[in-house]
Order: C-alpha cells, then sequence, then structure tokens
C-alpha cells in the first residue's frame, strides 16, 4: 500500500504513540488538586511547554483544543464576538477565499446567523493571497473590522502564504488578525511572535501526534469570547475536562516534527519533486496547480488531469494500493468541485478532474513509484468514463 | 468477475451484494447519491436518498469487505428523472419515474461508468432473474410475484442485461430477510422503500403543484359536453382516476364519474362514465428491447403498471406519422383507464420482450 495522503493524516510517530500510552491507563483529572491530578497536570504542562517551543510561543499562549477545527471556531467567532462587544462598529469578517471549510463555514455561519458581514480575500492563480489583495479587502476604511483570518499554507494545493507581510498591512490598525497554520509545523518553521498573528490555529495528526487533540495560540493580548461554557479550564477560552493522553501524543508528535524538520524537508522535496516530474511524464497535460518552489509545501502535489473525474481516479488507484485525495471536501462522501481551485480562476470542470498527493515523514521512493506504476492504467479508465454532465 | 454492487442501504441490495461476493466474483460497493440536498436522517417509508441510508451502505460494504465509495449522480437524475417528471406531468402524461431511473441513472450512467472503469458487470438488488438463452441474456420474472420488478427493468436492452446481475430474482423477499439476519447485515428488518424516493411525504399532486404553474379549468362530461365542475388544475389529473374532482353527486344515474381525458393544452378534465374508459389498443412509442425484437403480429402478454396484470395482447410493429418506431398493442380483452406516459411492458411468458412508452389508447373499431 502506498499512502500518499499525508496532508488528511500523517501516521504518528512511535514515540508519540508510546508516551501516549504510558500515561493513557493513568486516572487523574489535571483539573483535581490530589496527587494524581498533579501528575496530569504536569504531563499537561511539559506537553504545553514543547508545543509551546516547537512553534515559537510562549506555553501560556497555547489553548489546547479538540483538534483544528474546533480551534478555528474559537478563534473566528470568539474574536469577531469580542471585538464588537467592545466596538459595535467591528462587525466585518475579513476571510481569505481559499481557506479550510473549518474556517469558510463559520464565517458563513456569523453571517448568516449573526449579523456579520464579510468580505472574501481574492486568492491570486496559485492560491496566493497578497498584501495589495488583502489592502483590497480591507479597503477604504477598515475600522468596521473584527478579524482578519489567512491560512498559512493551503491543505489542498499547498501555496504558502507570507503572513508576516500580511499582518504588516494590519499592524498599523491594529486589527485581529488569525492564522490557520495547521497544514505547516512540519514543513515550514513556524514562529508564532514573528508572524505577528493574535490567533494562530494548530493540530496533532497533522504532525504526528493522534486526532482529536490540537491548539489555539493566543497571544496575551487578544480577548475571546468563549464558544463552551463550562470549567473555563483553558484560560477561560475553552471549557472541558484536558484530554492528558492525547495532548502527551500532540506535544511528542510536534516537538519529533520539528527536530527531523529539516531532514524531512530535504528527503520529501527530493521525492515530491520526482513524483511530479513522473507525473508529468505520463501524463503531459496534467497542470500542477499551486505556488511553485519555495512558497509551496514540500510534501504537496496537486494535479488536474483534463477529462479525467477525481474521485474515477481516486478509486481506481485505491483499487491498485494507491492513496490519495481529490483534494477538496466531501459532503455525504460525495467530492464537491473544489473551492480553491474555482478561488484560483480555475475551469469548474477542471475543478472535479483534481488529485491531491501529499507526502509525509514515512513517504518512500516505493510509495511514489507504486503510483507510478498504477497512474497510466488509472487514466486510460478514467479518461473512457468521462467527466459526466 | 469485476463487479460494481449498487447499494441503497437497503436490505435487497446488501443482500445481492453478499451474493455475488459468495459467487466467487471481486466487487466493489457504491452509493449513489441523488439528492442535491439529502436529509441526514430517513423519515418515513424511504430507503435511498439520506446521509442514514449512505452510511447503512457503508456498513453492509464493510460487512462485506467491499471498498466503498459514493458516486454523485445527482445532476443526472435532476435532469433525467425529477425533470422529466414534471415534464411528462406537465404534458398531461403519467411517468413512472422508477422505470426512467432504471433507465437513465442506474443502467446507463452508473452502467456505463462502471464499464470504462473496468467492472465487468453491476449488481442490483432488483427483484428479476438473468437466464442466459441461446440468444444472449434474457431478463425474467423474479418467482417471487408480490417484488416481481421485471417491469420497471423492462427499460433494460439487450447490453444492458447482458452486464447486469440481479441475485435475487430466485428468491422471496421473506428469504432475503431472513438471509440478511443470517448474514448479520444491519439494515435486515430496515423497511421496503416505496413511493417516490424524491416526494418525501408521498404526496405527488402536492409536490407537482409547487412544481408546475396550473391554474383552474373546467370539467366536462364527455357524454353531453356539458360543463359540470372546476378543477384546480389539468396537469395533476390521470385517466381512470375517480378521487379529487370533487363533483358531489354523480350523474342522474347515480353511475360514478371517472376522468376518461385529459387535455392539458385546453386545461379541460373530461369525466364520464366507466364504460368510456374501456380500451383495447395501446399506441406506444420509444420501444426499447430486451432482445430480439417480437415478430409483427406476434401474442404476447403486455403489462401497464408497476404491480398490475399481465394480460393477453397482439403486437404490430410500424412506425408513426414521422418515421419513428410506434408499436400498436391490441388487447384480447378490453382495459379500464389507461393514461399516456405510462410504460408497456412486453413479456414472452415470463421473459422481457421489451418496453415502450404509452402515447394514446383507444377502442379499436371493430367495437
Amino acid at each position: 500500500m502506498a499512502y500518499l495522503d499525508h496532508a488528511a493524516t500523517t501516521p504518528m510517530y512511535p514515540e508519540a504513540v508510546a508516551a501516549m500510552a504510558a500515561v493513557l491507563g493513568e486516572a487523574g483529572n489535571p483539573s483535581s488538586l490530589h496527587a494524581s491530578g498533579r501528575r496530569a497536570r504536569r504531563q499537561v504542562e511539559e506537553s504545553r511547554e514543547k508545543v509551546a517551543h516547537a512553534i515559537g510561543a510562549s506555553p501560556a499562549e497555547v489553548v489546547f483544543t479538540a483538534g483544528g477545527t474546533e480551534a478555528d471556531n474559537i478563534a473566528l467567532k470568539g474574536i469577531a464576538w469580542n471585538e464588537r462587544e467592545s466596538d459595535p462598529r467591528k462587525n466585518r469578517l475579513v476571510v481569505s477565499r481559499v481557506e479550510h471549510h473549518a474556517l469558510l463555514d463559520p464565517a458563513q455561519w456569523l453571517v448568516d446567523a449573526d449579523d456579520f458581514a464579510v468580505t472574501w480575500i481574492e486568492s491570486d492563480a496559485q492560491g496566493r493571497i497578497t498584501p495589495t489583495a488583502l489592502r483590497e479587502a480591507l479597503g477604504e476604511d477598515p475600522s468596521d473590522v473584527a478579524v482578519v483570518s489567512v491560512m498559512l499554507a493551503n491543505n489542498e494545493v499547498g501555496t504558502i502564504n507570507d503572513i508576516a507581510a500580511l499582518t504588516a498591512v494590519t499592524r498599523e490598525s491594529g486589527i485581529r488578525f488569525h492564522t490557520d497554520a495547521v497544514q505547516a509545523p512540519a514543513w515550514v518553521e513556524v514562529n508564532f511572535a514573528e508572524l505577528g498573528v493574535c490567533a494562530m490555529t494548530i493540530s496533532g495528526h497533522k504532525v504526528g501526534g493522534p486526532h482529536g487533540v490540537g491548539a489555539l495560540v493566543v497571544s496575551r493580548d487578544c480577548k475571546i469570547t468563549p464558544l463552551v461554557h463550562g470549567g473555563g479550564q483553558e484560560r477561560d477560552v475553552r471549557s472541558g475536562t484536558l484530554d492528558t493522553p492525547a495532548i502527551v501524543g500532540f506535544a511528542a508528535g510536534i516537538e519529533l516534527a520539528v527536530q527531523n524538520r529539516s531532514e524531512n524537508v530535504a528527503r520529501v522535496r527530493e521525492l515530491r519533486d520526482y513524483l511530479v516530474e513522473q507525473v508529468q511524464l505520463i501524463a503531459p497535460d496534467a497542470i500542477l496547480n499551486g505556488a511553485l518552489a519555495d512558497d509551496r509545501l514540500v510534501n504537496n502535489a496537486h494535479f488536474s488531469f483534463p477529462g479525467c473525474l477525481g474521485d474515477s481516479l481516486l478509486m481506481l488507484l485505491d483499487a491498485q494500493g494507491v492513496e490519495c485525495s481529490v483534494g477538496s471536501a466531501c459532503s455525504a462522501g460525495v467530492p464537491q468541485p473544489s473551492h480553491v481551485l474555482l478561488a484560483m480562476g480555475a475551469d469548474p470542470e477542471l475543478a472535479r478532474c483534481t488529485l491531491r498527493f501529499t507526502l509525509g515523514h514515512t513517504s518512500t521512493r516505493e510509495d511514489v513509484d507504486a503510483l507510478v506504476a498504477a497512474l497510466p492504467s488509472a487514466l486510460d479508465r478514467a479518461r473512457r468514463a468521462g467527466v459526466g454532465r | 468477475m469485476k463487479i460494481l454492487a449498487a447499494l441503497s442501504g437497503g436490505v435487497d441490495s446488501a443482500v445481492a451484494a453478499a451474493r455475488a461476493v459468495d459467487a466467487g466474483h471481486d466487487v466493489t460497493a457504491v452509493h449513489l447519491a441523488l439528492s442535491r440536498n439529502p436529509q441526514s436522517h430517513r423519515t418515513g417509508a424511504r430507503g435511498c436518498c439520506t446521509v442514514e441510508d449512505s452510511n447503512d451502505a457503508f456498513r453492509a460494504a464493510d460487512m462485506l469487505g467491499a471498498p466503498f465509495y459514493v458516486w454523485d449522480l445527482s445532476a443526472e437524475f435532476q435532469e433525467k428523472v425529477i425533470e422529466d417528471f414534471i415534464n411528462e406531468y406537465s404534458h398531461g402524461r403519467t411517468p413512472n419515474p422508477c422505470l426512467r431511473c432504471n433507465e437513465s441513472i442506474k443502467f446507463e450512467a452508473v452502467l456505463d461508468r462502471a464499464m470504462a472503469l473496468g467492472f465487468d458487470a453491476v449488481v442490483t438488488g432488483h427483484y428479476a432473474q438473468i437466464v442466459h438463452g441461446p440468444l444472449g441474456a434474457e431478463l425474467h420474472r423474479a418467482v417471487d410475484p408480490d417484488k416481481d420488478q421485471s417491469y420497471v427493468l423492462g427499460v433494460l436492452t439487450a447490453e444492458q442485461i447482458s452486464h447486469s446481475m440481479f441475485p435475487l430474482g430466485n428468491s422471496t423477499k421473506t428469504e432475503v430477510r431472513a438471509e440478511a439476519e443470517r448474514r448479520g447485515i444491519l439494515v435486515a428488518q430496515k423497511p421496503d422503500s416505496h413511493d417516490i424516493c424524491f416526494i418525501p411525504d408521498g404526496d405527488t399532486a402536492g409536490w407537482l403543484a409547487r412544481q408546475i404553474e396550473t391554474v383552474p379549468g373546467d370539467v366536462i362530461d364527455a357524454e353531453t359536453g356539458n360543463k359540470v365542475g372546476t378543477h384546480a388544475g389539468a396537469q395533476g389529473f390521470t385517466v381512470g382516476q375517480r378521487r379529487g374532482l370533487a363533483l358531489g353527486n354523480p350523474t342522474g344515474d347515480g353511475q360514478r364519474r371517472y376522468i376518461v381525458d385529459v387535455d392539458v393544452k385546453k386545461n379541460v378534465v373530461m369525466v364520464g362514465p366507466p364504460t368510456l374508459l374501456d380500451i383495447d389498443v395501446i399506441e406506444a412509442i420509444n420501444p426499447r428491447w430486451g432482445g430480439p425484437l417480437p415478430v409483427d403480429g406476434q401474442d404476447v402478454h403486455v403489462q401497464i403498471r408497476a404491480h398490475g396484470e399481465a394480460l393477453p395482447a397482439r403486437v404490430n410493429l410500424g412506425v408513426d406519422d414521422e418515421g419513428n418506431d410506434l408499436i400498436t398493442i391490441t388487447l384480447v380483452d378490453h382495459l379500464r383507464g389507461v393514461a399516456a406516459g405510462q410504460a408497456a411492458v412486453l413479456y414472452d411468458g415470463t421473459r422481457v420482450i421489451g418496453s415502450a412508452t404509452i402515447s394514446r389508447s383507444r377502442r379499436s373499431v371493430r367495437q
């Protein structure tokens, strides 16, 4: 089996599994005051320090959540509500068109259900948000903007945004800026302090930790209205008993991802370049979507194959043990045309003809060779099946 | 063989796929997403279109060890089934959407795609039998007369039949449910789906009224030519229908009146005594043959409703004024209430010869 879907989930590092397993059987609620509680709390706090260290934040800035989607929701809604609370004019969201649904959907919900307005920041043809596009979206008078959100690296096409250049635009007007950095830490250096954002989302299962855990990194001065009320465990921003084993696994995973990063980047870039080269040899009409070279995650290759439906290709490759993704969101198991490609100006039909191959810390040349072996017949059959409608 | 199993999430398709696995085939499962905005949970007696049904299909595939995918055919279904249904009704005809779905979706869009992707056949949970005769695969009635679905499969061409598998055709529904229990299929006791899947509440007239703009018109007595009432819009009525006219007391002689004709262009509904509904000649267009064409003048049986009787008849092949194929079916006995748009499926014993869409019915001159 060749697993080429690391952007969806990358396998846990064995060390992270071991670290997590070691604490799974232990009783102890980190909020309890006895010895077992203190032990659990110590494990959480040590993990918080590791996570903070891995992303250039201070431990007090790390708010653990049950994953990236929750962190995105807390950031967008929590900041927007708090800003409007302190200044009723601030009722506009400025969000990039190429965000993950974990961001797009809460933004749309705030518009539909809570009287916010939204201005979508236009992407360039490679899925990049430029300072010019941000300025355009902010408009002449950005005093009504509650929060800006632009992702650090795109989950579909792998394009990396220069977040520091974007926060430079908002800095003087003091507008709150959130970035979804879920795809980034294993591949690019992420330094929360230097990015200039006030909130940043990260997730466990994208960095070699477990599912169901993530964090919102929040600067000290960034006020957030909570979504879930209860024990107020995490800075009163997020309530709920902390999942100590998952947090321990997350910390071990991100620590290793960062430690191994330069080595992984060098190896995976070479593999990815080989993959791209081979795919283009097999399918000269294939279109490589997204940015080139340094502005792209080294583990990402995203193609449009004209005349071949992405879900036909996925099924055919899956049957040959090659696992990849159509690269866009699913609704009830049905892949939807990619909003990212549409925002990049792609032809709507081509937006259904995509496949995303993403590599990770366990990828080998054999994985890519398995794809190279399976792709020609898959393309041939998918082309015969056509694009329907 | 490499087989594509279409799993609805119901018990029949799950058992059919299981039998294909048992027979040694390499089975891949797909669930067809036919609705653009699927409801999350099933309500009422429907078995195809909710997210819950899709999950049931996924679990059935899991138990069979078959890879599972969802194929989005909602655009095709909207165009070829739902819009066709509305269009037919708006022209005063009475279509059968399940038949259209088999014709255009399950055994065309799905089968074509399956063949292109390298599958040899599609297996479904329909109750019908495929018999391999000297002239190729033949479609026959199922052994369970209560469940027989050969009528809605009557649109299949010989080519489509030769790439289809209906493993349930030799079983009764009771046997299939018992087998599902035995196999541990979770949906063994799921109710049968009926009604039209895209009309969740079963109120076809109400649903149509929201899709088709209608204006009130006259109800005319076919014998006297007198206006005897008004209707809300001719499109909502079907020849042979008795209810829903609100004409108060019937005729002077106390006879019940039926709809004997619907003229959508004039927006007129004609009513009359049931004897006016008696016809013995049916003309039908767009014939599709499941094997060799019948001989002109061949004695056959014809069925015009999903659960109707097969009636003895003679079939003649011809063309209409525009040169399109037209078949004329002359019944041995009179039949009451035949609506245009319904399918006439021809049988030779248990074998499906083919089907055509009824365009007109009348009494023969021998009357």
